[in-house]
């Protein structure tokens, strides 16, 4: 009879891979997020000039072959600083996304697993944390314990929370009533080892897309910061406080705002990308369609 | 001359044929009957002569539909034509129909398109279309939402919007899969009365031969995108000149050669299951903020038992509370009141930890083989996830065993166990659900319509497998089923469930051949015969 094994799209690794390198933004978006990535690590190594060395006489000089970029008003090179400003803004949001994932996830499954009050409590909270307008609460935040790069992180990250812990329990409470979580129940497994086994795997694709939309509001919410001069503290350069340090010269140089500007636009632009990219290859359903 | 003439079609999607010189034609009036399994091309043959297909398409041959070249029609043309003279009943009320408006609305739509009526005068016609299909405005006004409505109401709302224009053709693609035998037959006899009333072309999509032979003037077998056989409908299912067309019929009415597990004495006397004035509420919907909302009794006061090796049939229609019941046998869900034993141990009071030893006997297979497993994990750790429940755990090795020795029991192989589940078919997944089920050696399995998202072939060879299996390793099963065939085929003992309570039960035979309850007596009437609608048509042609 015919029996045969029908012939579906498989989830494996290789396959996926395979959808990956044949969808359009999500090869742009990996590209830009990897050449930046690049350079944020090039920068620990090499970077043309040293960025905390100040040349008077080189000041607000134009775009030329020594300084691709041009310099900043202390003489500064401008691709230094935006090589060196990208490793800062990247730590920041890496450690925000990891923070709102690693506590935000758990409280999801917990609450879409336990259910009642439980549940109730968690996402009531949530919604109060979302209450909150989130850049201005960091504001408060850096303003209460300091100007800094780690106080920005805890800032932006604990504005994460509510967002994995949302996008994780949707995710979660679809999954519960599905017969292969009903099976696993009647073979006598316990929440945790459900939650485990078959809610996280097959939510991970979900949650790795928020991720990378999460980076992008990250490195935003990292730039509004140090714009403020809350976030990383000079000398250390970042992308936020360059477009301050450009805002009262913008007429007589516009290059010092155009080029951190545009690392700000590109990167995000990137991640945003890669968001979407990752979510038409995660997703067999959009998969199915195409 | 035909209303639709189909010739030499051929399809392919994105190079890979689907249909391969389909040759088919329905004259006005005609109920044509279109059978095969999935994948056998029945549903695609709809979309073509709708013009619905993926963008990635091509087609060769010749659509003709009252003088138009639908292969050949720009996309205004067709857009004409469907839903005007081309009307289509899709398989899933739940999805065909728009939640956030109105079934007025909905019917009326394509009144208003269509005829250019203006909203009053296509309201006045979706007011007599809905009237007609079973759903008077005194009782279902024009402002009912699709989610206030039953499943077989919603078919009505989807048949209504088909039919409101009076097309020449209707296109009904499994209208009634997803009902209960008792709505299917009503369905079923609405269409057949509207084609006759509007001498409507019908196109009656189906995998169910006797729902096939009972409606339609001449059918068309298809298989592998290919026409089997086509002719007129009792003399082909009645000669089954072409081997596959006796395939199906076969299968269709297959009944599983059982042998009998003979139980000790000791099983016999003492009953394995035993269900006790089970009762399970539901919280209502509140009418007012202030006033408790009055429950909703879902299972009302059930009691019965199984013995060691039974295998008993719980049959009812949608929504009767069987489901509810199953989970609360399979502590998922506890009973509002009443006890459920296990081998006299009451584990409907018992905390998770104290369930665990207990759950090893009793076990379950579901009814979608699609949703039933995690599309991550390999059959292997698929097929051991209730060895989980053993007080010693085998070692890897030990392990790969035991699922080796479950999926030949099965009938698979032993190295299917490094595949993942999407590598199989709808009944190769069922027969990993039911390896599953057996691999911990359970005394009773409860099986919620296991063979009813399957083709008929497959489904006979699944009974075949659960017979087998209750004769070798003397389980006892809990089919739950609306299906009255399953339960004859497999049966000892059938319970007949009605609005949360169970209205008679007895010897299967005896309760399917002369029902005494109401429930029982419409379940039957109401059942696809094959050989029925058979001698019927037979004794019509004389």
């Amino acid at each position: 009879m015919t029996d045969a094994p029908l012939h579906l799209e498989q989830p494996g690794w290789r396959s996926t891979l395979r959808l990956a390198f044949a969808n359009r933004s999500f090869m742009i978006g990996f590209v830009i997020t990897a050449l930046v990535a690049a350079m944020a690590l090039v920068s620990y190594v090499w970077t043309p000039y040293d960025v905390t060395h100040l040349i008077v006489a080189d000041r607000m000089k134009g775009l030329s072959a020594q300084h691709p970029f041009g310099t900043d008003h202390f003489g500064r090179d401008i691709l230094s600083m935006i090589m060196v400003g990208a490793r800062n803004s990247i730590a920041v949001a890496v450690v925000a996304v990891a923070v709102g994932m690693g506590i935000g996830v758990p409280l999801g499954c917990w609450a879409a697993a336990r259910g009642g009050w439980v549940d109730e409590t968690l996402m009531r909270f949530n919604d109060v944390v979302f209450a909150f307008p989130a850049l201005l609460s960091a504001v408060m935040i850096t303003a209460i314990f300091g100007p800094g790069a780690v106080n920005a992180i805890i800032a932006i990250g604990i504005f994460n929370i509510p967002v994995f812990a949302r996008v994780a329990r949707a995710g979660a409470l679809s999954l519960w009533p599905r017969e292969y979580v009903l099976a696993a129940r009647a073979a006598g497994k316990g929440k945790t080892l459900i939650t485990i086994e078959h809610i996280l795997p097959n939510i991970a694709s979900i949650l790795l897309v928020q991720g990378t939309i999460q980076f992008a509001l990250g490195i935003l919410a990292e730039a509004g910061l140090s714009y403020l001069g809350l976030g990383a503290q000079p000398p250390m350069p970042s992308w936020g406080r360059m477009l301050f340090d450009a805002q009262t010269r913008m007429m007589v140089a516009p290059h010092l705002a155009i080029f951190p500007g545009l690392a700000i636009v590109i990167t995000v632009l990137g991640l945003n990308l890669l968001g979407d990219g990752l979510r038409d290859v995660l997703d067999p359903r959009l998969r199915r369609q195409r | 001359m035909s209303l639709l003439e189909i010739e030499n079609l051929r399809l392919e999607i994105g190079g890979t044929p689907i249909l391969r010189d389909i040759d088919l034609s329905i004259a006005e009036g005609e109920v044509m009957g279109l059978v095969g399994e999935s994948g056998s091309g029945k549903s695609m043959t709809a979309l073509t002569i709708m013009r619905l297909l993926p963008d990635a398409a091509r087609t060769s041959g010749r659509v003709t539909f009252d003088g138009i070249d639908i292969l050949a029609a720009p996309e205004a043309a067709m857009n004409r034509l469907r839903g005007d003279d081309i009307g289509m009943v899709f398989q899933e009320p739940m999805t065909a129909l728009n939640p956030v408006k109105t079934i007025g609305e909905q019917v009326a739509e394509g009144i208003r398109w269509h005829a250019g009526a203006n909203r009053a005068d296509a309201e006045q016609t979706a007011r007599q279309i809905l009237d007609r299909v079973g759903l008077p405005e005194a009782k279902f006004p024009l402002s009912r939402f699709p989610h206030e409505l039953s499943g077989g109401q919603r078919q009505r709302v989807v048949i209504a919007i088909a039919c409101a224009l009076k097309p020449k053709l209707l296109i009904a693609d499994e209208p009634t899969t997803a009902l209960d035998v008792v709505l299917q037959k009503q369905i079923l006899e609405l269409l057949r009365d509207l084609v006759d009333e509007q001498k409507m072309g019908l196109l009656l999509i189906s995998h169910d031969l006797a729902v096939v032979a009972d409606m339609a003037d001449r059918i068309t077998i298809m298989r592998h995108g290919e026409v089997m056989e086509e002719g007129e409908t009792a003399r082909t299912l009645s000669a089954q000149v072409h081997p596959y067309t006796r395939q199906l019929a076969l299968a269709s009415m297959h009944v599983p050669d059982r042998k009998k597990h003979a139980p000790s004495a000791d099983d016999a006397a003492r009953p394995l299951l035993s269900v006790e004035n089970v009762v399970r509420h539901y919280p209502g919907r509140r009418t007012s903020l202030f006033s408790r909302p009055e429950p909703f009794r879902a299972v009302d006061g059930v009691s019965f038992s199984i013995r060691a090796s039974q295998s008993v049939a719980l049959v009812g229609r949608s929504g009767c509370g069987k489901s509810t019941l199953a989970r609360m046998i399979l502590a998922l869900d506890r009973p509002t009141q009443g006890a459920i034993r296990l081998n006299g141990a009451e584990v409907s009071a018992m905390s998770e930890t104290e369930l665990k030893p207990h759950r090893r006997d009793i076990q379950v297979v579901f009814q979608d083989p699609y949703g039933s497993f995690n599309p991550r994990h390999k059959v292997e750790r698929l097929v051991a996830e209730p060895l989980h429940l053993l007080e010693k755990q085998p070692g890897p090795a030990e392990r790969r065993e035991m699922v080796a020795a479950a999926l030949h029991e099965v009938g698979l192989q032993p190295r299917d166990m490094d595949k993942y589940p999407h590598e199989f078919s709808g009944g190769q997944r069922q027969r990993i659900s039911i390896a599953r089920a057996i691999i911990t050696r359970p005394r009773l399995v409860v099986a919620d319509e296991p063979v009813s998202a399957l083709d008929v072939s497959i489904r006979a060879q699944v009974l075949d497998l659960f017979a087998e299996l209750n004769g070798k390793l003397g389980v006892a099963y809990l089919f739950i089923t609306h299906d009255l065939t399953v339960a004859r085929a497999i049966t000892d003992d059938v319970m007949v469930m009605h609005e949360g309570r169970i209205v008679e039960s007895g010897k299967t035979i005896d309760v399917l051949d002369n029902p005494q309850s109401e429930a029982a007596k419409a379940l039957v009437a109401a059942a696809p015969d094959l050989h029925r609608a058979l001698q019927k048509r037979l004794a019509e042609q004389g």
